[in-house]
């Protein structure tokens, strides 16, 4: 079979999900001995193909139109695509972009769709695995069809990794120009600033937990000791005691520090999205069934008022 | 104008739950309008009140037992509702994107809306996929993950902007007709009040079969199929330190330590 995947860039940027789409769709070729092509559309083509060539990619199909994300060019393109290579599955990722083209081009190419795939398995046939009601179950979806468009969680695969000697292939595209019907007049960030927490090695992340503004001074003594950087969950920024800029999470910043220190955040799906890929995290709340402590390799089941403090005189002694 | 906003009855499950076969055992379970779908209504419901002749209207595909849940839409001041629902639609059957939007587009194709609203997702199954293909179904324009919105109907623009991920907004202007995403936070939806409940009560809520919205069971085929589910094995490896503030803080100093933080 063939599998096809398609990368997202952002601002010039190849996005980390776009390598993790080659490792889902080298697993799932492999199982067939399959051939993996991938589609990168719109920016600087060359240079993200150039990037996108790891291990186990046989393909890369490049569209030059535009420069960002247009959702009326990358369903017109990757419609197109799809349809002359005909792949049994078709792998887009599973970010606010995705969700603005996936559901169109499987529904121009008549593809069923299954979003947010957690797991992918072939075996005669796709299996998706998902989660429903906020994780607390997990759910496994067949396709029938000879063909099936899938978008996968960003984080739930590594990155594929390695040089591979992909074929880059130019796919003109033909876009109709009437068809575009949007139009990306700009960004904005929102809190920009000084700090680029997902820039940062060690983070101390605070949360709900810390009650009051005035007890942040608590959290920022610790983050000094340790000479880590301050973040937190959504709950702060929302109340304005931190600036967006400080906000991990899916809206908020992905980080993948080495060490994720979280500080009375109870570890919501939508936190835990953006924190998961750090390489230890360490988690002190006062509620053992928090969450947190289901992804945290270490944890402290206290009042963080008491281990706080204690922390700061250990690390400094 | 008239403006059609999807809207869903989800299930929102205990803490303690137990599962029955592709389901949640009903024991666990407590039905609510989806949070998203909250966000899209009062959007809808502003417009009608910042605009002239403004009429909004709200479809859902569900059973009858869905109809309280709707009438919170109707008590916040949507105008009229309709409920598609079939004895050939299964009460617990997951529909894929591509079916609900398909029931959507015949509505949406018998009421001619300018504007579309929906929610991202719903709560409980997160495919987060029906706004954008039923938009292509009826071949309209889109956006995806809208957290502001300013309707110029006069210039039929919609400018929007779509909450990406990492704190960054996209600005864009979308050409009406148009089906929105709404995204939490957008707004901040309103209680319904004593009036409006009582109001409610006497706005049209129609129900309408698959024949009604000119469709057959055949619009339910679908190649996709929830083949089981369970509740994921937990994760919970994590080592935790015991003993006093200072015995764990000292263990937890020694490993970040170890781990080469504050070097």
């Amino acid at each position: 079979m063939t599998v096809l995947a398609v990368a997202e860039h952002r601002r010039g940027e190849l996005r980390d999900v776009s390598h993790e789409l080659v490792t889902a769709g080298r697993e799932l070729a492999d199982a067939t001995d399959g051939d993996l092509h991938v589609a990168v559309v719109s920016g600087s083509v060359e240079e993200y193909a150039d990037r996108l060539d790891r291990d186990g990619v046989d393909v890369i199909h490049t569209v030059a139109h535009g420069e960002e994300f247009n959702h009326d060019v990358y369903t017109q393109a990757v419609t197109q695509l799809a349809e002359e290579i005909d792949p049994t599955v078709l792998l887009m990722p599973q970010s606010v972009n995705g969700l603005d083209y996936a559901p169109a081009v499987a529904n121009r190419v008549g593809l069923p769709l299954i979003t947010d795939a957690v797991d992918l398995a072939y075996d005669d046939g796709l299996t998706a695995t998902r989660e429903l009601y906020g994780s607390k179950v997990e759910t496994t979806i067949d396709s029938h069809a000879d063909s099936t468009a899938v978008t996968i969680r960003p984080a739930e695969w590594p990155a594929a990794e390695g040089s591979g000697d992909a074929t880059v292939e130019p796919f003109e595209a033909t876009i109709d120009e009437s068809a575009i019907r949007s139009t990306v007049t700009g960004f904005q960030e929102v809190g920009g600033g000084d700090v680029d927490i997902s820039e940062a090695d060690v983070l101390v992340s605070i949360g709900r937990g810390i009650e009051e503004e005035e007890n942040l001074d608590l959290i920022r003594d610790l983050a000094d000791t340790l000479d880590a950087t301050l973040s937190a969950s959504r709950p702060i920024v929302d109340n304005g005691w931190l600036p967006k800029n400080r906000q991990v999470g899916q809206s908020g910043k992905v980080v993948t520090p080495d060490v994720y220190i979280a500080i009375g955040i109870s570890g919501a799906v939508q936190h835990v999205a953006g924190m998961k890929g750090a390489d230890t995290i360490v988690a002190i709340n006062d509620d053992p069934n928090a969450p947190i402590f289901d992804i945290a390799d270490y944890g402290i089941v206290d009042d963080l008022f008491d281990v706080v403090p204690a922390l700061i005189e250990g690390f400094e002694s | 104008m008239k403006v059609l906003v999807t809207v869903k009855e989800v299930t929102a499950v205990d803490d303690e739950f137990e599962i029955d076969g592709l389901g949640i055992d009903d024991r666990y379970v407590t039905a609510d309008l989806n949070e998203w779908d909250e966000y899209a209504v009062e959007e809808a419901v502003q417009l009608s009140e910042s605009l002239d002749d403004v009429e909004v209207v709200t479809v859902t595909i569900g059973p009858s037992d869905a109809e309280e849940t709707i009438r919170q839409a109707l008590a916040k001041g949507a105008d009229r509702a309709i409920r598609v629902w079939d004895d050939a639609l299964d009460d617990d059957a997951m529909l894929d994107p591509a079916t609900k939007a398909r029931l959507l587009a015949a509505v949406a194709e018998q009421e001619d809306p300018d504007l579309i609203l929906t929610g991202v997702q719903s709560a409980d199954d997160s495919l987060g996929a029906t706004g954008v293909t039923l938009a292509d179904q009826l071949g309209t324009e889109w956006a995806a993950v809208v957290n502001a919105l300013d309707l110029d109907a006069q210039a039929g623009v919609a400018h929007v902007h779509r909450e990406l991920e990492g704190g960054v907004e996209e600005l864009t202007d979308v050409e009406l007709p148009a089906v929105l995403t709404i995204q939490t936070g957008i707004n901040d939806p309103r209680y319904a009040s004593l009036r409006g409940i009582r109001q409610a009560q006497s706005k049209e809520l129609a129900e309408k079969t698959l024949a009604d919205i000119g469709l057959d069971a055949t619009a339910l085929d679908s190649p996709i199929e929830q083949t089981a589910l369970y509740e994921p094995e937990s994760e919970g490896g994590a080592t935790l330190y015991e003993g006093t503030p200072e015995e764990t803080a000292g263990e937890l100093a020694g490993l970040l330590a170890e781990r080469g933080v504050g070097q």
